[in-house]
């Protein structure tokens, strides 16, 4: 702010005195020399502080001997005891009436204590005082005197706690400044300016104002922008991993499956524990799916309930009306499944990399962990004579980009892939080995039914996209991050997603 | 995945040798299991009833170890310290033996025709002079518990029933009788039941209960006697409490009855080889008859090892599979392996499933990482590439992203917004546990207004935007729906703000490179629509084809939400600009 014109005169006054001393000023005392309040030059001090480096100012606190309200009034008026003497006339005075006085009760006692006065018990009229002394020195007033006088320091310590014991002084910190010069000192004030403005660029009139300093402490204005949702910025940045490395992203945009692609293709047997209504949403309208590659469908049930391709089978009774029913997908795996018989049908079979990251659904308890549905991250390479070596460096290639190196693989069980592999890797923060993901070589008994050549194996491994992501923000609630009961103050304040920093 | 809890200490006595909590988590991992959790009962019930209750419990323990879902052989601490072993190379795979009985005919089960219509199978075996401890009796009760619960499907597929073979007298009929036509003492019950009262009896059983409607509702419910009319089982639901067996049983009666055979064969394999270990002459097992109605015969337990030959010619992965319980030996040619299956290890069913074995024995993580040389072109779905780059320009056009569920409530997509459902194509859901899961999202501005109502306290305006799939019924698809991608916003104000909304109109045209315009430009003209305000919702046309609306909410519909303020909307379908 520009100082107000009325607190000019001080300002200049101020800047005077500063000027003329060679080290500093204590303010505190240039307000007892110029018989102002201290808050004054306080002000004075603010002023000139926001006009640059005008003067400096340091804090520093001293401690200060003040009179109380008692004491300045003895200051003013002598104590109680002197004054009780000076009352007294010649002829003395009924104690009785002293004691009307208001200092009467006090000053009698201290008087007495002196011998300033004696007392008449057996007068005539009742008990009468009578002064002692002419003339006395009141030593508590002149002490009191030098304090007020700012002298304090003449004093002895003991007679000071003497007269705080007696409430009459009382020992006060204050607060105040060391003004000296500073760096522009002056001790002519002008106006500062508080932003450039085209009118100043225009004229060149900039290159004689003065600016107020800004406040580089404070926070800058919030802008009014949009975000992308930190879910969806780390399923960016796993596309362009996948992308990275090669991988064809496959159609995912069908959230409603048939059991056959999401299960039996799978040669997931129909009795599985993942087929009940515990665990997956099935559709009542549409209820079934009506189109099915027959010939695929007849490998698929014989594969089931009779085995061949060189697998036992799972030997019941495969039916049609389980493949049937519609589910939302459990898995993107249904999708993988699609493709690869597509690939099957190819005339001659090429080399693939595919993968996705869309949502599935799961009718599971709900926790703070789990939701029914939630994003799977899946990569799928299908390739003549693929190990199990393969799909382990891979994996580590993968894992690599999201900055994860340590990796370590778990036997594990999966009724679609063999060998089935955990993947877990090393968390530094949480000092063990963390899940982070599950991966396998589909079985036989899914893709040769397909029409995949024999001696083509496939590699694959999954991942959910939220899980990742809330270790990356660290957020435990997972309904905190997905939903629309999200606080959008989490969606404005997260940051760019590098997975691998 | 199933989790087994075995007492440390008896662990460790039968692996004759101990180990530290991170030396048996290490060994747990190299054979695909996990050690979930090391506990104790008392631990146990002070967590789930708190501390006063678990005074007095026993503070042995306990090794909580989760098993893949197919292992049924390691559900019990005899399987698990037989495989375990193996592994370890510290014993050599037993074989199982089915025996005749030395003195007698076998055991025989004869199946009547009236369980074709409810439990159509059934199968039994014999463990011979068998001797219980109390824990190997705790372990032999855990077991079938284990695998009611698992393999079983919950007694669905195959119950199991075990008696002592000293008070009953074969032969056994299984049969189906009508529920009034049953009576019988249960299991640890006083006095005798109809199957009729027995079912009302168990309504309120806590464990029982969940049994019932296997059988509730069929005419005839499933029943086994022995020669004399003593009730053995009513199966899947309870024993008979004649038979029962106690730690003096000691030849032991098992059958399983069920509704696949398969199954029900694996599942008598599992208990008998499980347990022979303890009979006087250890892992054999002592045949039964199985009766047909049709007069076939057939002995069981199965127990006859598979035989799967691999094309692999290498006498270390012989070696290793002899590891994992599967005899293997290198065949005269040298070229490939012969693999003996024990029953005990029904979920080998294919060479992978022994590869599998093979690479466990050998360590996943002993194996070289490779990387494959598959050189392929990466290509992305076009529908996702244009729905990225429009997030982004969504973004810089000052609207932020909301993540909504594709699963919602009918109110949510029909009421709230003053439709019908009819009108809406919705796919629905049979089994959803809350009103939540109700239907599939044919809108995204439900759930815009839903993410607006929960974050009512931030500053205004609120501008907001999602592009996501939504599901419609489609006939022309196999499964009979389809995804639809959508771009839905919405700016929620103090004032409706619908030249906001139209403004990110125009912009989106202008991303998509459509002019203003008739014909292959794009226009919008007045429209009607229940879920905007009357006279305020227009129809959007590119190209000349009807692709969104945008416009200004209907009141209503703002207070279905629980909103106060105005808001306009845009809703358009983005696959028409691929």
């Amino acid at each position: 702010c520009i100082p107000v014109l009325s607190t000019y005169p001080i300002l200049k006054t101020l800047l005077q005195r500063v000027e003329k001393v060679d080290g500093g000023l204590d303010s505190q005392d240039v307000a007892t020399s110029l018989g102002v309040d201290h808050q004054a030059i306080v002000g004075a001090v603010k002023s000139l502080q926001a006009l640059g480096d005008v003067i400096s100012a340091e804090q520093r606190s001293s401690k200060h001997w003040e009179l109380t309200g008692e004491g300045c009034e003895i200051a003013e008026q002598g104590s109680h005891e002197a004054r009780v003497v000076s009352s007294i006339p010649e002829e003395g005075m009924p104690q009785s009436q002293l004691m009307k006085l208001a200092f009467g009760k006090v000053g009698f006692s201290k008087a007495m204590s002196n011998k300033w006065i004696r007392l008449d018990k057996g007068h005539e009229g009742g008990p009468r005082i009578f002064k002692t002394v002419e003339r006395l020195e009141d030593l508590v007033r002149d002490k009191l005197l030098l304090v007020q006088k700012g002298q304090a320091s003449q004093l002895e310590e003991k007679e000071k706690n003497e007269l705080k014991k007696r409430k009459l002084l009382s020992e006060v910190t204050v607060k105040s400044y060391w003004i000296t010069k500073g760096s522009c000192f002056s001790t002519t004030i002008t106006k500062q300016e508080t932003e450039l403005t085209p009118e100043m660029i225009a004229s060149g009139s900039w290159k004689e104002k003065k600016f107020k300093p800004y406040n580089f402490e404070a926070m800058g204005v919030a802008l009014d922008c949009g975000h992308l949702h930190p879910l969806m910025k780390v399923r960016t940045q796993f596309r362009q991993i996948f992308l990275e490395m090669g991988f064809t992203e496959m159609p995912t945009n069908n959230f409603i499956e048939s059991s056959f692609w999401n299960f039996d293709s799978l040669f997931q047997p129909q009795q599985h524990p993942a087929r009940d209504q515990h665990d997956t949403f099935f559709l009542s309208d549409p209820a079934q799916a009506h189109e099915f590659p027959q010939d695929y469908l007849e490998r698929v049930r014989k594969v089931h309930s009779e085995g061949g391709f060189g697998s036992q089978g799972y030997k019941y009774d495969w039916k049609i009306e389980e493949a049937q029913k519609n589910i939302l997908r459990t898995h993107t795996t249904a999708v993988s499944a699609r493709m690869l018989y597509k690939l099957a049908q190819q005339e001659k079979f090429t080399p693939v990399k595919y993968f996705s990251i869309d949502r599935v659904f799961r009718n599971e308890t709900l926790d703070a962990t789990h939701l029914a549905e939630f994003h799977q991250i899946e990569g799928v390479v299908a390739d003549f004579g693929l190990t199990l070596g393969d799909l382990m460096g891979i994996l580590h290639q993968f894992f690599n980009k999201l900055g994860i190196t340590k990796l370590r693989f778990k036997p594990a069980y999966n009724p679609y892939t063999e060998p089935s592999m955990e993947v877990f890797s090393y968390h530094e923060g949480l000092k063990k080995w963390v899940e982070v993901g599950n991966s396998g070589m589909f079985r036989p008994e899914m893709l040769l039914p397909m029409g995949l050549p024999e001696g083509v194996t496939v590699i694959a491994w999954g991942l959910s996209l939220e899980r990742p992501t809330m270790i990356k923000y660290g957020i435990n609630n997972i309904r905190e991050l997905v939903g629309h009961k999200v606080n959008l103050q989490m969606v404005y304040d997260s940051p760019v997603c590098r997975l691998d920093s | 995945m199933p989790t087994v809890s075995v007492k440390r200490d008896l662990l460790f006595h039968a692996l004759g040798r101990t180990y530290t909590d991170e030396e048996f988590d290490e060994l747990c991992f190299e054979f695909g299991l996990e050690l979930d959790e090391i506990t104790s009962e008392k631990d146990i019930i002070s967590r789930e009833q708190g501390d006063t209750k678990a005074e007095g419990a026993s503070d042995v323990i306990l090794y909580k170890i989760d098993v893949p879902a197919n292992r049924y052989d390691l559900l019990c601490l005899e399987g698990l310290v037989r495989g375990l072993q193996v592994f370890k190379q510290k014993m050599e795979a037993p074989r199982y033996r089915r025996v005749s009985p030395a003195s007698s005919e076998p055991q025989r089960l004869v199946i009547t025709e009236e369980t074709t219509a409810v439990r159509p199978h059934a199968v039994a075996a014999v463990l011979r002079n068998i001797t219980f401890t109390q824990e190997r009796y705790d372990s032999f009760i855990e077991l079938q518990e284990k695998l009611h619960q698992n393999v079983c499907r919950k007694r669905t597929l195959v119950a199991i029933g075990t008696h002592d073979l000293d008070t009953i007298s074969g032969p056994f009929t299984y049969t189906a009788k009508p529920p009034g036509d049953i009576r019988f003492k249960p299991l640890n019950q006083a006095k005798e039941y109809t199957a009729q009262e027995l079912m009302s009896l168990y309504k309120t059983d806590s464990h029982l209960r969940h049994y019932l409607h296997i059988i509730e509702d069929e005419a005839v419910y499933p029943v086994i006697y022995d020669s004399n009319g003593i009730v053995l089982s009513m199966p899947p639901i309870i024993n008979g409490d004649h038979s029962k067996i106690s730690l003096n049983t000691k030849n032991v009666f098992i059958e399983c009855t069920a509704t696949d055979l398969t199954k029900a064969k694996i599942v008598l394999d599992m208990m008998v080889t499980m347990f022979c270990e303890y009979c006087e002459e250890p892992f054999t097992v002592e045949e039964a008859e199985v009766v047909y109605p049709d007069g076939r015969t057939c002995q069981y337990p199965v127990l006859y090892p598979l035989t799967i030959t691999l094309h692999e010619s290498t006498e270390h992965i012989a070696q290793l599979l002899t590891k994992m319980c599967l005899r293997s030996e290198v065949m005269s040619d040298g070229e490939q392996i012969e693999v003996e299956i024990p029953p005990t290890r029904s979920d080998v069913i294919h060479a992978c499933d022994i590869m599998e074995d093979a690479a466990m024995a050998y360590g996943f993580n002993n194996i070289p990482r490779t990387t494959p040389r598959t050189y392929t072109i990466a290509n992305q779905l076009p529908l996702n590439k244009l729905s990225e780059l429009l997030r982004q320009d969504l973004a810089a056009a000052g609207f932020t992203e909301a993540l909504t569920f594709a699963l919602c409530s009918q109110e949510d997509i029909a009421d709230k917004l003053l439709k019908n459902i009819s009108e809406t194509r919705a796919c629905r859901i049979s089994n959803p546990k809350t009103a939540e899961f109700q239907v599939a999202r044919t809108t995204l501005l439900s759930g815009l207004l839903k993410t607006v109502a929960a974050n009512r306290k931030m500053p205004l305006p609120l501008r907001l935007f999602e592009i996501s799939d939504v599901v419609l019924k489609d006939e022309s698809k196999d499964v009979g729906a389809r995804n639809n991608r959508r771009l839905c916003a919405v700016y929620y104000n103090k004032s409706p703000g619908f030249e906001v909304i139209h403004g990110l109109m125009d912009r989106v045209m202008q991303l998509l490179e459509i002019k203003p315009g008739q014909g292959n430009g794009y226009h919008i003209q007045a429209a009607d629509d229940s879920t905007f305000f009357p006279g305020r919702c227009a129809e959007i046309f590119a190209c000349g084809k009807s692709i969104g609306r945008l416009g200004v909410l209907h009141p209503d519909v703002i207070n279905r939400f629980e909103l106060t303020m105005p808001c306009s909307a845009l809703d358009i379908d983005i696959e028409h600009f691929l």
